[in-house]
């Protein structure tokens, strides 16, 4: 080892701060989107800890309570009793299992196959690109509802369906997303650099492509996550999602919308659980949106 | 005997269909960017191509690299033709040859660190070298383009515009190569900047030894760092000589209208200075003159200007030139 | 008579959610009837902000403290439609980009003649044929049929020139030159350098021309003013400046640049060092970690702009070089 390697080996390294991190310093600073990933993670917390918090079950029948009857502190009914008196609170929480449920995975799956799908199309271009986007074009074309009630009319009502539904149809957005980015960046001059320093395809597309598309898609992903929960929703609304005795915030809804003028208060609460959510996602998305894209401030 | 040429360019077309695609036919539209170029590289020296936006000069160190695609013509690097080896076998030869780009920032990840921007090209072609080894090397190389090895977790976005290009030098050096394309690696920089990087660069090769092929609109710094030059016009070679003759005893009318439009930073020298001054601005690519294409800017052009491209002839034994009229500037 | 243009201590901060930039500090100069003043430096020197604060047009966030007078008229943060008597109509300003001052979606002759009507008063007659005209002054070949055509139609060094055209349309008394050939080829830098030159003969207007090209200073200046982060650094007649340079960063930048006159070819001079980062300035003499001639003082005393010879100010703690 010479003298010079030596001292350069003395040196402390610099630590860098990456785009993320600047990032996640704006993020932070945005009160708005702060206090609205804490809601939403107590919202999930929640849901998802509801069987063990010792609450009673989303299917214990209280014979000495009415049906849709009011909140009771005493006994515990914060949200008071469904048409099967059972704890529409706790139904509450365990429905919001299956919305936030439905609302992930959906999205985890738009965002696999329209990350992959939009990044190929738009790095390979030409005629592949022409194909594959006209795919995404022919699957934009088919009616969502009729496609879900042509489902449900093929293999008879089922959770799973809701899954493939939704996320069969919101992947072609995210698609068309990433391909739009992936196209802007591989005019960019360091895509050129690694093809020039003869770098795989493959290694230039997940090294250099798929990180610098990340911020529109993890926008797009926060923005996703409501919009899949209000598609559930909508359809279990329709009474076409989950069955009974699961319950969705989608199918608490439109029960409490029944019954609406005898007990406001249900319709109240479970109403507000979905608007708290779906509000909280979409500040968490601007936040991420400003935060990730500083220029458009 | 002059050695082997690394490089030897024959005849090289590069073409652009711009054709705009419509329902019904559309006017088809071809650019030639580069039309019919030929010259030779040797090892160890630097070739400076100058010529106005337009001109083709970045499309051809692309095409030299095989960044684009010929059209027709041969890029022979050491005895192989590039455009006609296979991917994988191209894939090889990129260990030898790189490029520097005119816009510092823009041509590093701005995810990546600055380690990992310029050990990406020596773990492509040495994949089984250790993690310590590649950092270790990518310190050596960091320290020699005058960047603070300490810096290599850094993101190219903490860095001034100078020291990014300094990291895309290193990036391109990584692997020892034998041929750099630099394409306007100074445009992008300020005045004070542009003297260290040109200084690096001619450092580098005098150390290192590595060809270059010096892309430029600026023909102060084309002449401060180049053995030859070579002086391109809508992707053709208006003339092609080593540094002093160009310089000094230009024989194409568009080298010496070129050369006299550089502002000097001298007020005396720069006002009395007798310039031709152009008519006109640069045709468009898209619908080039016919015979010459400087005819309709050159104050020699006559009607065989319009008639017959004039070939590249010898002018001196370093010296050629295509001009029907070439010759010494009248005073 | 007084100056065409007298700014005096102006600041031109701004605020950004890292902290206050100080693009300008403390610059005093004037410019006189019918001199051209150039402006040299590079990047972050505050070259382009001093005229955007002159001209009123700061981003949102940038603020302007001191004093503008226009032929003795203070100008500085004047309500908009006070400004705009002035600005645009005796105090022009082109740009690097033609089409940042051009509208895309109206011809030439449109954006010409709307301002000589509601400027000068003028008939559409009298207006088209003065329109014309400047063109013609301009150089633009067939300027009656040009004049109906959109900017995009026209080429670079032709939109250049549409955007001068423009800014004289009033016969302003003084222009603003932001970096006007640095977008253009060499061939068509020349053409509109001379085109500057004969506007400067022959109009008698005053020139501000703000570049980071010494060579283009060379030709076209009277006078020139050396700034970097921020501050003027040395001031001088064009000639003594390039002969004799007083300021270490003034000799720096002229022996860094190549040149196509010299015989031999040595070594380039360089400037150590990065151009200034405004939120990272040393203490005492702005320009110390980069001098070569620093010393002790220069990082304990800040130096003051002064006079060193007749016409000749700089900033620098040193008697001569």
């Amino acid at each position: 080892m010479s003298v010079a390697d030596i001292t350069l080996a003395s040196q402390p390294e610099v630590k860098g701060r990456s785009l993320w991190a600047d990032a996640r310093h704006r993020f932070l600073r945005n009160k708005a989107a702060v206090s609205s990933l804490v809601i939403f993670c107590i919202i999930v917390i929640a849901c998802f800890g509801a069987p063990y918090f010792g609450l009673r079950a989303p299917d214990d029948i209280n014979w000495e309570l009415e049906s849709w009857g009011p909140p009771n502190l005493e006994l515990g009914y914060w949200l008071g009793t469904d048409g099967n008196n059972r704890d529409l609170f706790v139904r509450l929480l365990y429905g919001g299992q299956v919305s936030l449920l439905v609302g992930f995975t959906a999205t985890m799956v738009s965002l696999v196959i329209g990350v992959i799908w939009g990044a190929t199309a738009g790095f390979l271009g030409g005629r592949v690109d022409g194909f594959m986007m006209r795919i995404v074009d022919i699957l934009y074309s088919i009616p969502f509802i009729f496609f879900v009630i042509m489902l449900t009319v093929v293999f008879g009502r089922h959770i799973t369906l809701i899954y493939i539904a939704i996320g069969a149809v919101s992947w072609l957005d995210m698609a068309r997303i990433v391909r739009g980015q992936t196209i802007s960046i591989r005019r960019r001059e360091f895509i050129e650099a690694a093809e020039a320093s003869g770098v795989s395809r493959w290694r230039i597309i997940t090294r250099h492509i798929i990180p610098n598309c990340l911020g529109p898609v993890v926008v797009y992903v926060t923005l996703t996550v409501p919009n899949v929960i209000l598609i559930e929703s909508f359809i279990s609304f329709l009474g076409m999602g989950v069955q009974e005795p699961d319950s969705s915030w989608g199918t608490l809804v439109s029960e409490a919308a029944v019954v609406m003028e005898i007990a406001p208060w249900a319709i109240i609460g479970t109403g507000s659980m979905l608007a708290i959510t779906l509000l909280s996602l979409n500040f968490i998305g601007d936040g991420l949106r400003d935060a990730l894209d500083p220029r458009d401030r | 005997m002059s050695p082997a040429p690394l490089l030897s360019v024959q005849d090289l077309k590069v073409h652009f269909d711009v054709t705009r695609k419509r329902l019904f036919g559309g006017t088809p539209a071809i650019v030639k960017a580069v039309d019919g170029v030929t010259f030779d590289l040797k090892p160890g020296e630097t070739l400076g191509l100058v010529g106005e936006s337009g001109c083709g000069k970045s499309t051809l160190g692309r095409a030299v690299l095989r960044l684009l695609p010929a059209t027709a013509g041969r890029v022979v690097w050491l005895g192989e033709d590039l455009h006609s080896l296979d991917h994988a076998e191209m894939q090889q030869k990129r260990r030898d040859m790189q490029i520097i780009f005119q816009d510092p920032l823009a041509s590093l990840n701005p995810r990546m660190t600055v380690g990992q921007i310029i050990a990406e090209p020596l773990s492509v072609f040495n994949p089984d070298l250790s993690g310590t080894e590649v950092k270790n090397r990518v310190r050596q190389m960091m320290a020699k383009v005058g960047l603070l090895p300490n810096q290599i977790n850094r993101y190219p976005h903490e860095f001034s515009g100078g020291q990014a290009q300094r990291i895309g030098i290193a990036r391109a050096m990584i692997n020892n190569p034998r041929m750099i394309v630099c394409d306007e690696p100074v445009s992008a920089l300020d005045v004070s900047i542009q003297a260290q990087i040109v200084n690096l660069l001619m450092d580098l090769q005098h150390e290192m030894g590595m060809s270059l092929i010096f892309i430029s609109h600026n023909l102060s710094v084309v002449r401060h760092i180049s053995h030859r030059v070579m002086v391109l016009y809508l992707g053709k070679v208006m003339e092609i000589a080593d540094r002093d003759s160009i310089y000094a005893n230009p024989l194409h009318p568009y080298t010496q209208a070129l050369n006299s439009a550089v502002p000097i930073p001298d007020p005396d020298l720069e006002r009395q200075k007798d310039r031709i001054v152009l008519k006109g601005d640069l045709p468009s690519p898209l619908n080039p003159p016919s015979g010459c294409p400087f005819r309709t800017r050159c104050p020699r052009a006559t009607e065989i200007c319009a008639q017959i491209m004039p070939d590249l002839l010898p002018a001196g034994p370093t010296h050629h030139v295509a001009c029907h009229h070439a010759g010494p500037r009248e005073r | 008579m007084p100056a065409i243009l007298d700014v005096r201590n102006l600041n031109t901060t701004f605020s950004t959610p890292e902290g206050t930039v100080r693009a300008v500090n403390d610059v005093s100069f004037a410019i006189e009837p019918g001199e051209t003043l150039g402006i040299v430096g590079e990047s972050g020197s505050g070259k382009s902000q001093i005229f955007m604060s002159v001209m009123g047009l700061l981003a949102k966030n940038g603020r302007a403290e001191g004093s503008v007078r226009f032929k003795g008229k203070e100008i500085l943060n004047l309500p908009v439609e006070e400004l705009n008597t002035i600005r645009g109509v005796k105090m022009s300003m082109i740009f690097q980009d033609p089409m940042t001052s051009l509208n895309p979606y109206l011809t030439v002759r449109r954006q010409m003649t709307e301002v000589l009507e509601v400027h000068r008063g003028m008939s559409e007659q009298v207006a088209l044929k003065t329109a014309i005209d400047l063109l013609d002054i301009v150089q633009i070949p067939e300027a009656k049929r040009r004049v109906h055509m959109y900017p995009h139609e026209f080429s670079g060094g032709m939109r250049q020139r549409v955007m001068i055209a423009m800014a004289l349309l009033c016969e302003p008394e003084l222009l603003i030159a932001d970096e006007p050939t640095t977008a253009l080829d060499v061939t068509v830098q020349a053409q509109i350098l001379d085109l500057l030159g004969k506007l400067k003969r022959e109009t008698g207007m005053a020139i501000a021309l703000i570049t980071h090209d010494l060579g283009v200073i060379a030709r076209l200046a009277d006078r020139v003013m050396v700034m970097y982060a921020g501050e003027i650094m040395e001031r001088a007649d064009v000639r003594p400046l390039f002969k004799s340079p007083q300021h270490p960063y003034t000799q720096g930048l002229l022996r860094s640049m190549p040149r196509l006159d010299e015989h031999r070819i040595n070594r380039l001079q360089t400037i150590g060092g990065q151009p200034p980062n405004l939120q990272h300035l040393p203490e005492g003499c702005r320009f110390r970690d980069r001098c070569p001639y620093a010393f002790d003082r220069c990082a304990i005393e800040k130096p003051l702009l002064r006079q060193v010879a007749d016409g000749r100010v700089k900033t620098c703690h040193l008697e001569s070089l």
